[in-house]
């Protein structure tokens, strides 16, 4: 009887190593999901007045949330595409200025230009964790206060030409 | 005069440091459960990355909120997925970790049984 429960038993055991290989172990986040928009209070870069999010995002309007730093290379690279993208005027572009220091980012700004509509400051980094964000940089596409899509890492070419073919 | 000066002292200290005691107890306890997402095998409690330096912070805001832990899972669930959780609930995915156990248990209870116990 012994051989038969053997038998068993290394069925079991091949098929939860089976399934274990079988899946992805690589952590793939979702960026296609639509979620709601996080409400948050921050300050206005440049004057330092508190502001609201629901007085940022308004309906019926496309606006792209960029995540950047003057401490980040890729946001360096990506920046020609943000200036890019923002000649179309059709996307309105809201930065969001992660834990970086005042007057490197306006000097990072005055160097590269500046694409955004209006600039927000998340000084210890909470406000890029209620959107979901794992570092920088990060655009969230916000329609109607849902986030309808998310892209991780610098913004380059193909997906600029991808946001434009999105909002039209 | 001075021994009443003392014994005052700690009746108001005692308190406060428990308090305190408390909150960084859950404070860890929830940090130490969630994964930091841009590391590797780190949780956010062990990490010092700019990641889970921010999501400490958020979580002792929300402990000031006043949610519950399990409000603070729900709340990290919803925007990182589950994957952010070590101690995944039972789902679709998951049911093998969670009936393994048990199936082992009573198969290997079954060996024994038949094996040494009808045996004799």
């Amino acid at each position: 009887m012994l051989p038969f429960s053997v038998f068993i038993i290394f069925v079991i055991i091949f098929f939860i190593f089976y399934k274990a290989l079988e899946d992805s172990k690589l952590y793939t986040p979702d960026v296609n999901i639509k979620k709601e928009m996080p409400v948050f209070n921050t300050k206005e870069f440049f004057s330092g007045e508190n502001v609201k999010s629901s007085n940022i995002f308004k309906l019926d309007k496309i606006y792209l949330l960029n995540i950047w730093s003057s401490w980040c290379v890729p946001c360096r690279q990506e920046h020609p595409f943000l200036m890019n993208l923002n000649l179309d005027n059709k996307v309105n572009i809201i930065g969001l200025n992660y834990k970086d220091n005042f007057k490197n980012a306006k000097n990072f700004l005055k160097e590269l230009g500046n694409p955004y509509k209006e600039i927000f400051i998340d000084l210890d980094g909470t406000i890029a964790i209620e959107w979901g964000a794992y570092g920088v940089p990060e655009s969230f596409l916000v329609y109607n206060n849902e986030i309808i899509k998310k892209y991780i890492g610098p913004l380059n070419q193909e997906l600029v030409d991808e946001i434009k073919l999105l909002i039209k | 005069m001075k021994f009443i000066k003392f014994i005052l002292f700690f009746i108001i200290l005692f308190p406060l440091s428990s308090v305190y005691a408390e909150d960084n107890d859950k404070r860890n306890k929830i940090t130490k459960n969630l994964r930091c997402l841009i590391c590797q095998g780190q949780s956010v409690y062990d990490s010092d990355s700019e990641f889970a330096n921010s999501l400490k912070i958020l979580v002792d805001k929300k402990l000031e909120e006043g949610l519950s832990e399990d409000q603070i899972y729900k709340y990290f669930k919803t925007k990182y997925g589950e994957w952010i959780l070590y101690d995944p609930g039972l789902n679709k995915n998951t049911y093998i970790l969670w009936l393994l156990p048990i199936l082992i248990f009573l198969i290997g209870g079954a060996i024994i049984y038949k094996n040494f116990i009808v045996k004799k």
